[in-house]
């Protein structure tokens, strides 16, 4: 019993029951679904949500620091809008848009959170406004979409890698490879150590010297770029430019965060276990598709019933723990 | 006064010479001065307004004081900040061990200067290193287990290790205690003994008296920002400690009051515990207490009369008229009221019994600043109703003007927030907001505190006046001489448990302090824990 | 002056807008009567704006005991869903649960679709008190949850309404004004005599300054917090009948999309803080106003409807920029650089 105990005292509970239950649910799904348990589902599991990965990491990097960022995905948007034009009007070379699309996002990430910390505002109505603003630059480079015609998108887009008898596409590897970095920067620099700090307690972390203004800002300006790279890989994805894209993947790049075991309140969490929670709303989403039966407005209804789920299982350990001392 | 002199020969490791600190026209310290030798525990104490926590913010580095140097090792220093103050040297744990509890051990001794493999963080080498430290401090626990799974005792022990890995020489620890239960505070104690052989120099603030005559080599006394004194622990009476920390006579001294009191004396008979034993008991508390905050006591609180918490700052005081109030809720023990059994697991159990509370933190806990005065006076009144039945705004209106001329309240415009008005007028909005609710008992936790002299007078005449009405009241207050000169019934408190309950007029400021400070000699009337008194000649 | 009424700053802005207006768009004021009603661009601006008032309105309270309601647009399309779906005659195959097949009478199926916001509005005040979750997370949960549940009712599909009495919440008009002023005002008095004649407003408004001290003092902070969320989704609820009566039908995926923002930001302008405490209705309803007109003047102006929410962007960091404690220090220095000069104006200046 006392094992048991120790287990939900761990930090990685959460994440590890959401690991299990992607694997659960993919037994389930493969035993009562035809043809779901084949290698190229896992993989387009992978394609179709590597956007929604890099932009959840961003965001859990937000969140374990204390705060939260709803502009991502309007940032995103404005990302494959900003693509679509410098490609197609002023016929950039992607070489140099890619990184140019890449800053921008920084930078607005930056301001951003220079404007939260400076002015001591709450980070939800900043980054709300900032979503409003990206959602309007949108709408200001243009109303309807951008088609992307560029050689190097193009290739980015229907190149298949081989894999184990399936296929992945070059967005999936970007993806996994900025998880691998997210999880280095998060484990083994001084940036993401004192990220966790911060969302731990922000008034220790400062007295104990900690950068705390610099890391926080420097949170959002990350989380801006995972935007615009999730933007830039949506672009491979959808080949255009449009300002009603990714509508509402804030919320589902908060939801994959708290399903993925990081608390709301910042300081504990695992950038990994974002992966498992992208990997369970991509299931419930191929699960349903796969089904037919249920009409996709069951998705939100599923994502809003995980969500509180989580939050409970969350609040119910962080109670328990308090408790134990 | 002349500083005793060590036996041996060692230089303090840190010296302060002279400092004052003003802020605003008040000075906080002044020509100050104290020096910490190495391998030893010199305890800091002093009451409200002391100064010792401005002095330790000079220490490290948060004040820059206005007159006097500080010499670390012989060498002129002046800390600019906390990192800075660590950087030389001079490390210190707070009472609230500002670490982060949802990282591991490990990481919290580490954070901000990680050991490190080919520019990544090395995680074996921290584990490896603070199981290290901590067995140096003669702890042994999975440093791997974030923070927060680990008791507050121990908690400070990974401060204290974190301290000491920034290399230490000067270690303060600022009441560490207070959270602490008698256990975990002899495993601090032990560390602190470790320390001390390993020549470590300590700086220990606390409020308990036995525990300061349990650890220290060298106690310094502060009062009102001056250095009252600095004595070796063994030559030093805790008499003459308590006399040091409250003073002989308080500043009206006793003389004026009685002056006062001549007017008033005449109708007022102090009820001597034989009177109250025959009245019946408003209140009992039956072993009432909370984990870490007091242990259980007991008490009963006799219908109509006017009983006096007294002792040290940090001594239960408060602690225990909160656990009364149900603003804390207590983990044992329960009270009895009307001869029925009662817990009180809010505020509101107790106000429904007609008891009401004005907390001794006036602007956190009291008054709601940006409400207007008519607003705040008749918050505790209104709640009783419910939301659903207003107090007519007439009624409000009379019933405000009615307490200004009563309690003597200087305000032009009532419905002007309360924050324009001067401290002690706020005080009397939130007298008047419990007397508007006709209580049965008043709790004051220090109504006079931050008040100026006249207005404090008044508010005691009125405290007496209502006492004399038949309320029962409980008052706490750090004015030794307020509490002697209108209880009924003291009750004296020390280290969190009470220690002696005498008569009012029995006692006079000497004699309370020989209570507060065990010394044999005062007959109480009933002592509770007879074990706790020392017997000092 | 501005911080000794506070409700001065919004009016101000209010009324510089509508001067803009009147000088750069020709026949702002104008108003004419047509077959006994009110025609004209303001009457068309407080009627739009109706469910944003009603909403900021509920908003206000939420807000004023420190909490947030981000799920108004969703309860707004469940209600508006509800109420159309009883009146609609044909229901969407997935809904097995109801089984009103014909027009149901106007008032039930208006209290039936108030009645869903009201619970809406207890499941976001139990999740907040019983779980103590905090309110954004909360009130996240029935943003994503809800609109899928409104999706679902619909079928995604727009459901149209041909039941003429309900158009008249909407669209019709009483007395010569529109009926939707009506319904705001009867929501703006009811609420203001709810916190102006029953200590509702004292106590939120301590509960928002002082939880601690509230506590002390007696106050049962839980159940009127419950009943804030309550009312602000009861609203909600109402300002969804209102879309969909004006737009005649119910679009789950649409109705009171960006409403939360919108709603944030208007009670934000009206001057109440987002960390609680005191709160003005009056403001809010300023608030309200002045977003749907400076949507009107935008486009009025031709220019694209996008820039909308860019001013919104700015005004909203602008506004709390302002209410910030931040700001203090950095314009007390700004003016310090400017008094340094040597001064002729009068010694008049403000503390």
């Amino acid at each position: 019993m006392s094992n048991y105990l120790v287990l939900t005292k761990s930090p990685a509970f959460t994440s590890i029951a959401t690991a299990i239950l992607v694997l659960l649910m993919f037994v389930v799904g493969g035993l009562f679904l035809p043809g779901f348990f084949a290698v190229q589902v896992v993989f387009n599991l992978l394609i179709d949500n590597a956007y929604l990965l890099v932009l959840s990491i961003g965001m859990t990097f937000v969140i374990l620091s204390g705060g939260i960022d709803l502009s991502i995905g309007s940032v995103l948007a404005l990302t494959t809008l900003l693509c679509g034009f410098l490609l197609q009007t002023w016929h950039w070379s992607a070489w140099i848009v890619i990184p140019l699309v890449l800053t921008f996002g920084f930078m607005f990430g930056i301001i951003m959170g220079a404007v939260i910390e400076y002015f001591k505002l709450q980070p939800f109505i900043v980054t709300l406004a900032g979503m409003f603003l990206a959602r309007g630059l949108c709408y200001v480079i243009s109303i309807n979409s951008i088609t992307i015609e560029n050689d190097f998108f193009t290739r980015m887009s229907q190149t298949q890698i081989a894999l184990f008898g399936g296929f992945i596409s070059p967005s999936v590897l970007v993806a996994l490879a900025l998880l691998a970095l997210a999880i280095f920067l998060a484990h083994y620099t001084a940036f993401g150590r004192a990220i966790y700090a911060i969302g731990g307690n922000e008034q220790s972390a400062l007295m104990m010297g900690l950068p705390v203004a610099r890391t926080k800002v420097l949170v959002y300006g990350f989380s801006g770029c995972c935007a615009a790279l999730a933007g830039v890989l949506f672009s491979f994805y959808m080949l255009s430019g449009y300002a009603l894209h990714a509508e509402g993947s804030e919320l589902d790049a908060i939801a994959a965060v708290v399903i993925g075991g990081t608390l709301l309140t910042g300081g504990v969490g695992y950038v990994a276990g974002t992966m498992s929670g992208v990997m369970m709303l991509g299931l419930i989403q191929t699960m349903i598709a796969f089904d037919g039966t249920l009409s996709s407005w069951w998705i939100k209804i599923v994502i809003g019933a995980l969500l509180l789920v989580f939050c409970l299982v969350q609040r119910m350990l962080s109670t328990k723990n308090h408790s134990l001392n | 006064m002349s500083l005793p002199i060590r036996q041996n020969q060692f230089q303090p490791v840190l010296e302060l010479s002279g400092i004052s600190k003003h802020f605003s026209g008040v000075h906080a310290l002044n020509n100050v001065s104290l020096r910490l030798y190495p391998g030893e525990v010199h305890t800091l104490m002093g009451q409200n307004g002391a100064g010792k926590s401005t002095l330790i913010k000079v220490l490290t580095g948060l004040h820059i004081p206005d007159q006097g140097r500080i010499t670390l090792n012989g060498k002129l220093i002046e800390p600019t900040s906390t990192q800075h103050a660590q950087q030389l040297g001079i490390s210190t744990v707070y009472q609230e061990v500002n670490l982060c509890p949802n990282l591991s051990v490990a990481e919290n001794i580490f954070i901000g200067r990680y050991p490190r493999r080919f520019g990544a963080i090395s995680w074996t080498t921290m584990r490896n290193k603070s199981i290290e430290l901590l067995h140096k401090l003669k702890v042994d626990i999975d440093v791997t287990r974030p923070l927060a799974s680990f008791s507050l005792a121990m908690q400070q022990m990974v401060a204290i290790a974190r301290a000491l890995n920034i290399s230490c020489k000067l270690l303060i620890l600022d009441e560490p205690t207070s959270s602490l239960d008698e256990a975990e505070v002899q495993l601090l104690f032990g560390v602190l003994r470790e320390l001390r052989a390993q020549g470590i120099a300590i700086l220990f603030v606390t409020h308990f008296l036995d525990q300061t005559y349990a650890i220290s080599d060298r106690i310094t006394v502060m009062r009102n920002g001056e250095l009252e004194g600095e004595y070796l622990c063994a030559e030093l009476p805790r008499l003459t400690l308590v006399n040091k920390m409250i003073g002989q006579v308080d500043e009206l001294g006793s003389a004026s009051k009685s002056a006062d009191f001549a007017t008033s004396s005449t109708d007022h008979t102090f009820k001597f515990p034989s009177d109250t034993v025959s009245r019946p008991a408003f209140l009992s508390a039956v072993g009432l207490g909370k984990k870490t905050v007091l242990p259980p006591l007991d008490l009963t609180i006799y219908q109509g009369e006017l009983l006096g918490f007294s002792g040290l700052l940090g001594s239960g005081r408060t602690e225990t008229a909160r656990l009364l109030f149900g603003a804390d809720q207590a983990d044992s023990g329960h009270m009895i009221i009307d001869g029925k059994r009662a817990y009180f697991r809010s505020p509101l159990d107790a106000i429904s019994r007609g008891i009401g509370f004005c907390s001794e933190d006036r602007k956190k806990e009291g008054a709601i600043l940006a409400l207007s005065v008519r607003e705040n006076m008749h918050l505790a009144l209104q709640a009783q109703r419910g939301w659903r039945r207003q107090i007519p705004i007439s009624l409000q209106k009379e019933q405000t003007w009615r307490m200004v001329r009563l309690l003597g309240i200087k305000v032009a415009d009532i419905d002007m927030p309360i924050a324009n008005l001067s401290g002690g007028n706020q005080q009397k909005v939130l007298l008047a907001r419990w007397l508007l609710t006709n209580p049965n008992m008043l709790i004051l936790d220090e109504p006079t505190r931050g008040i100026d002299v006249h207005a404090k007078q008044e508010i005691m005449d009125h405290i007496r006046q209502l006492s004399d009405a038949g309320m029962t009241i409980l008052l706490i207050s750090s004015e030794l001489s307020d509490v002697i000169d209108y209880s009924d019934r003291i009750i004296v408190f020390r280290d969190r448990t009470i220690v002696g309950e005498f008569a009012g007029g029995e006692l006079n400021q000497e004699t309370v302090q020989q209570v507060i400070s065990g010394h044999v000699g005062v007959m109480p009337i009933y002592s509770s824990n007879s074990e706790n008194e020392v017997s000092h000649v | 002056m501005f911080e000794k009424i506070p409700l001065l700053k919004p009016l101000a802005a209010l009324v510089f807008l509508i001067l803009l207006d009147t000088i750069i768009i020709p026949g702002f004021i104008r108003m004419e009567v047509k077959d006994g009603q009110l025609y004209g661009s303001v009457i068309d601006i407080l009627n739009r704006a109706a469910p944003l008032i009603i909403t900021s309105l509920g908003l206000t309270l939420v807000i004023a005991t420190r909490g947030i309601d981000i799920s108004v647009g969703a309860v707004a399309a469940i209600s508006g869903t509800v109420a159309v779906l009883l009146f609609s005659e044909t229901i969407s195959d997935n809904v097995s649960a109801l089984h009103f097949t014909a027009k149901s009478p106007l008032f039930w199926a208006i209290f039936f679709a108030i009645g869903c916001a009201i619970l809406c509005g207890i499941w976001n005040g139990l999740l907040v008190i019983a779980l103590g979750l905090q309110p954004i997370i909360a009130t996240m949960i029935l943003m994503v949850g809800g609109r899928g549940l409104a999706q679902l009712l619909t079928d995604g599909q727009i459901q149209s309404v041909a039941y003429q009495p309900f158009f008249f919440l909407g669209s019709g008009y009483f007395l010569g004004l529109p009926f939707s002023l009506y319904i705001v005002a009867v929501v703006f008095v009811a609420l203001t005599l709810l916190i102006r004649k029953t200590a509702l407003g004292l106590f939120i408004q301590t509960i928002g300054i002082n939880p601690v001290a509230a506590r002390l003092v007696g106050i049962r902070a839980a159940l009127l917090i419950v009943f804030a969320y309550v009312l602000c989704s009861l609203c909600a609820g109402l300002a969804g009948v209102l879309i969909c009566s004006n737009i005649k039908s119910a679009d789950a995926n649409n109705i009171g999309l960006l409403l939360e923002l919108d709603a944030i930001l208007a009670v934000t302008l009206g001057g109440t803080s987002l960390d609680g405490g005191k709160f003005s209705l009056v403001g809010s309803v300023i608030g309200a106003l002045i977003i749907q007109t400076l949507t009107y003047t935008i486009y009025s102006l031709g220019a694209a409807p996008e820039l909308n929410m860019i001013i919104k962007a700015i005004v909203v960091v602008v506004v709390c920029v302002s209410q910030s404690s931040e700001l203090k220090p950095i314009w007390c220095e700004v003016r310090s650089l400017f008094n340094a000069a040597p001064v002729k104006k009068s010694a008049s200046t403000r503390l």
